[in-house]
């Protein structure tokens, strides 16, 4: 029985505490609470005095012993802690009054527990059960007890915790005691008082027990009972000790009802839960692990002298300092995966370029330069594609023969620029986790650029979703990625004056090249800017990517047919110009490269470029902060000698005024303007009648010549 | 976030990429102690940063015992000297909402702006060009408000409302499950309902009033103007709100942590239609 173990795990732990003296037990017996039974108590414990020395040195040997005890029949229960620390009251006078009643069981049961609790439980419950008919005044005794127990609930925390899996069968038992005890019609002979009080304390068992019997009955609508409820809350109060337990009754209350439910489904529901964690985590574990499988010292040194990874760890630092990035863990994971990246592809120099946040996932995006002749494949195929297109319309062209023929010519598309240059110069991979696939983006047309200016759009995370707007994206949203990767590159890519110099072999200034100087190298000879020079002027910071004209490339490229594409060129400069450097009409010429940041344009009276120092407490190891106010996420440092730019944001531009959709351009005139089509207004009604008078009066007229010639004819014509 | 647990708080909301320097920290975790000594109050939270273009504020609240009650805001432009903010007012909403652009970062800037008011001048109605001065600290004011009451996110259950009116926080809260924190429905805004009384009588059937006592997130217009996203595996969700961005809730499931914190230029995105 579950009350047996518990007030025999109460005995075992209390061993020294019930040894106490006897003084204050009783003294707390006196100040008890319990109505129905004081008298009962007190008079136990007469003559139990006189049995507790003998019974203590048995039980001071037994705690031993049965520390194993507690530790099977715990099962889990988290009591032990809870015990010593309970009050010296009644409720361990009665634990004491009743060990050496009881002091036979626990002999046979220590020998018996050690192997396994349950078997224990089991024996417990046999002899229980067994001695039950042969002491029910035992057992009347311990049932009187623990209606009383009942009602300081505390004892009650052993039942759940311990035998919850023999709940149903304790009940029963407990059930079955019950009903003995009523047949059983000498129950009133267990009470160890005079005869005269017998009727009183009969009347007070049968309530006591008619209200446990209330209690225990259950529910028809859940199954549970209140008396097992109450218990399980309590064992869960005192476990978890909260403060303030009255005023979030109802809410454990509440939760013990729902965990009663939910055990049965927990290992499925964990099971199909736990997956995708488990599913990232082996991902980023195989990002760990990828350095272990290249074991030759050879690799090793190539990898060092290679060096194409850039030093994340380093910049993470320094942005931190600013205030910005993507936490320790995070960004050593992406570090890895830039490894992971260098590793699988010939890279020559490879950047971690920033975050681009989405709806449904993010991007991670890297920079990279591929070592020389690497990148030849795509070029193939894109012109195989060019092809098929030109041969479809043509047939098209053939059908219609006899329709007339449009005479609109669509602009000459702007061709792309090559690999390695301009816009394309670096190529982008994405990824939308550490430890996911590397995705290589297409290489941005000038097309895409051109209408990405024009439309603002989130990213959803996948790169193959269509981009729906007005005017038509020319692709999908990995193509959308790149451009906006591209002018945020132009846009914001930044580093101190004279890290970077042109190269030598560019030939002469006088040159006029077209679109400007397009390499530069690192400046062997740099001394590094003071930070505070760095933060007070913006003339120390040049643009190292070259700007994106109006056309959607950095290299002018004279198309063709002038008149039309310089006209619709001209608009778009118009469009774009509070946004970005002033275009001359004619050839599109944009900031060379390496300007500085101070020539870029204010948007509205707002500065493009807000500089801060790091810290301000500590300045001499403060580092320079630029964040771009175009482009809302887009940083840059310096410490003087070093610097990275970085990007974390949702890829978009910064403009005080709301975007409006550029309006549709005006219906094409297919056909010249001429008199066979066009419309000319049916003749109202008058007009008829005087356009018909008018024939008629002609008629008459022709046919009064006539009448001369034939009289007769012309009378029969009339009519 | 609260800044009992403002540590992890930050590093959970890391994600999004903008967050506070070591200097910042260090200085927000002492000095907040002594917001919340100086003005008893219950919970203090740190709102977030408002970028400027000078400088950036930092914003604090503080909370009294009921939740719900106003909030106190304050301000700081180091971190380490709180100034107190008056309170919203409808007043100020309707003067500052003429305001566009950046913030300044300096809370003394005062915008100009041009109204034409109708001046009666005896029998004549003649409109005059009036300037009227709007400070940033009231746009600071009014910004902070408008944003609290539109995307400010609190995990269903993590507060619940006591018979006797006041909201307090929910001890037995032991997080949201995997299920749960997926979906958009099991997340309040943080402020007076206004959407409560609209729903039907069976959807009120289904309620529990003491924990569906706010607006749930799931009705927001314009739909789909929240992200909700995992990160680490499933051991993290985030919120991103697309109508204030830089706004990010997160909320690590099955456990108590939650909390939001918004860093960004406090303008909305009108564009968000457009965007979607």
């Amino acid at each position: 029985m579950e009350d047996l173990t518990s007030l025999k795990q109460e005995d075992n732990q209390e061993p020294e505490e019930a040894e106490q003296p006897w003084e204050e037990i009783t003294a707390a017996s006196s100040q008890d609470p319990v109505p129905g039974l004081p008298e009962p108590l007190e008079s136990e414990q007469g003559p139990e005095t006189g049995l507790q020395p003998g019974s203590s040195p048995p039980q001071s040997s037994q705690s031993r012993t049965s520390t194993p005890l507690n530790d099977l029949t715990g099962l889990g229960a988290s009591s032990p802690p809870s015990f010593p620390q309970e009050p010296t009251s009644t409720p361990s006078t009665l634990a004491l009054a009743r060990q050496d009643l009881w002091s036979p069981w626990k002999s046979d049961k220590t020998t018996s527990v050690i192997p396994e609790a349950r078997t224990a439980h089991s024996n417990h419950l046999e002899q229980s059960s067994d001695k039950g008919e042969s002491a029910p005044h035992q057992k009347c005794q311990s049932e009187g007890n623990t209606f009383q127990q009942s009602q300081q609930t505390k004892h009650h925390l052993h039942e759940p915790k311990d035998a919850s899996h023999n709940n149903s069968k304790l009940k029963e038992l407990r059930l079955d005691i019950f009903q003995e005890e009523d047949s059983n019609s000498n129950y009133d002979l267990d009470h160890p008082e005079p005869g005269t009080s017998e009727v009183t304390p009969n009347m007070l068992e049968i309530a006591i027990q008619n209200a446990k019997a209330y209690l225990l009955k259950t529910s028809s609508k859940s199954g549970l009972n209140l008396y097992d409820h109450l218990s399980n809350m309590l064992t869960k109060i005192l476990d978890e000790r909260p403060e303030n337990a009255v005023d979030i009754i109802e809410n454990i209350s509440q939760d013990v009802k729902m965990a009663h439910f939910s055990k049965k489904l927990d290992t499925l529901q964990n099971e199909y839960e736990m997956l995708p964690i488990y599913e990232t985590a082996e991902k980023q574990k195989a990002l760990f692990l990828q350095g272990n499988l290249e074991g030759a010292d050879q690799e090793l040194e190539d990898e060092i002298a290679e060096n194409s990874l850039p030093n994340v760890m380093e910049s993470a630092f320094y942005f931190e300092q600013a205030g910005v990035g993507l936490g320790t863990d995070e960004t050593y994971r992406i570090f890895l995966a830039l490894k992971q990246l260098t590793d699988a592809h010939p890279i020559q120099r490879c950047r971690f370029w920033g975050k681009i946040l989405g709806l449904e996932m993010n991007y991670i995006v890297a920079e990279v330069e591929f070592r020389e002749g690497e990148d030849e494949e795509e070029m193939e195929e894109e012109d195989v594609t060019e092809e098929r297109d030109n041969g479809d319309s043509e047939a098209d062209e053939d059908d219609e023969d006899e329709l007339p023929k449009s005479l609109y010519k669509a602009p000459q598309a702007i061709p792309k620029e090559e690999s390695r240059t301009g816009a394309n110069k670096y190529v982008y991979f994405v990824c939308n986790e550490p430890g996911g696939p590397w995705v290589k983006l297409p290489s941005v047309t000038p097309a895409q650029i051109v209408i990405a200016r024009k439309i603002k759009k989130f990213f959803t995370g996948r790169l193959d979703t269509p981009i729906i707007s007005y005017p038509p994206f020319p692709g999908n949203e990995s193509n959308y990625l790149r451009a906006q990767i591209a002018r945020i590159s132009a846009g914001t890519h930044v580093s101190p004056l004279g890290f970077y110099q042109f190269g030598e072999e560019e030939g002469e200034e006088e040159e006029e090249v077209e679109g400007g100087r397009e390499s530069f190298e690192e400046n062997p000879d740099f001394e590094g800017i003071q930070v505070t020079d760095l933060v007070e002027s913006l003339s120390n910071w040049v643009h190292h990517v070259q700007h994106i004209l109006p056309q959607g490339r950095c290299n002018w490229f004279n198309p063709v047919q002038k008149n039309e594409e310089e006209e619709e060129e001209e608009d778009e400069e118009k469009e774009e110009e509070e946004k970005e450097e002033p275009d001359y009409i004619g050839q599109e010429v944009g900031p060379p490269l390496l300007t500085p940041i101070s020539e870029d344009l204010e948007i509205q009276n707002i500065p493009p470029w807000t500089t801060r120092l790091s810290s301000n407490l500590i300045p001499q190891y403060a580092i320079a902060v630029l964040r771009s106010n175009l482009w809302p996420g887009a940083y840059a440092f310096s410490n003087g000698k070093k610097f990275e730019n970085f990007y974390i944001g949702w890829g978009h531009k910064y403009s005080p005024d709301s975007y409006t959709p550029p309006v549709p351009p005006p219906v094409y005139q297919e056909y010249p303007s001429g008199p066979e089509i066009t419309e000319m207004d049916d003749p109202s009604v008058e007009e008829e009648q005087a356009f018909r008078a008018a024939q008629a009066a002609a008629e008459l007229a022709a046919e009064e010549n006539e009448e001369t010639e034939e009289d007769e004819d012309e009378e029969d014509e009339y009519d | 976030m609260d800044a009992e647990s403002l540590l992890l708080s930050l590093e959970l909301a890391s994600g999004s990429g903008q967050g506070l320097s070591p200097d910042r920290r260090a200085s927000l975790l002492t000095s907040l102690m002594l917001v919340k000594r100086d003005y008893r109050y219950d919970r203090v939270l740190f709102w977030g940063r408002i970028l400027g273009l000078v400088a950036d504020y930092y914003i604090a609240q503080g909370l009294s015992e009921d939740q719900l009650a106003p909030r106190k805001t304050l301000y700081s432009l180091n971190c380490m000297e709180w100034s107190l903010l008056p309170p919203a007012t409808d007043e100020m909403m309707v003067q500052t909402s003429v305001v566009k652009g950046r913030f300044t970062g300096d809370p003394s800037h005062e915008y100009e702006h041009t109204e034409l008011q109708k001046v009666n001048d005896g029998e004549k109605v003649f409109e005059e060009e009036v300037v009227v001065q709007i400070k940033e600290e009231t746009r600071l004011v009014s910004i902070i408000d408008q944003i609290d009451k539109a995307v400010s996110v609190i995990p269903r259950g993590a507060l619940f409302k006591t018979p006797f009116g006041p909201v307090h926080v929910n001890r037995t809260f032991e997080g949201l499950s995997l299920s749960q924190a997926k979906k958009l429905s099991s997340y309040f805004h943080f402020r007076e309902p206004v959407e409560l009384k609209n729903k039907t009588l069976l959807e009120k059937a289904d309620l529990d009033p003491s924990l569906d006592f706010l607006d749930s997130l799931e009705h927001d217009i314009p739909k789909g103007s929240w992200s909700i996203q995992m990160e680490r595996g499933n051991a993290l969700v985030v919120l991103r709100s697309l109508l204030w961005p830089g706004l990010t809730f997160f909320h690590a499931p099955r456990t108590k942590n939650c909390g939001y914190i918004y860093v960004g230029t406090g303008e909305k995105n009108i564009d968000l239609p457009f965007m979607l």
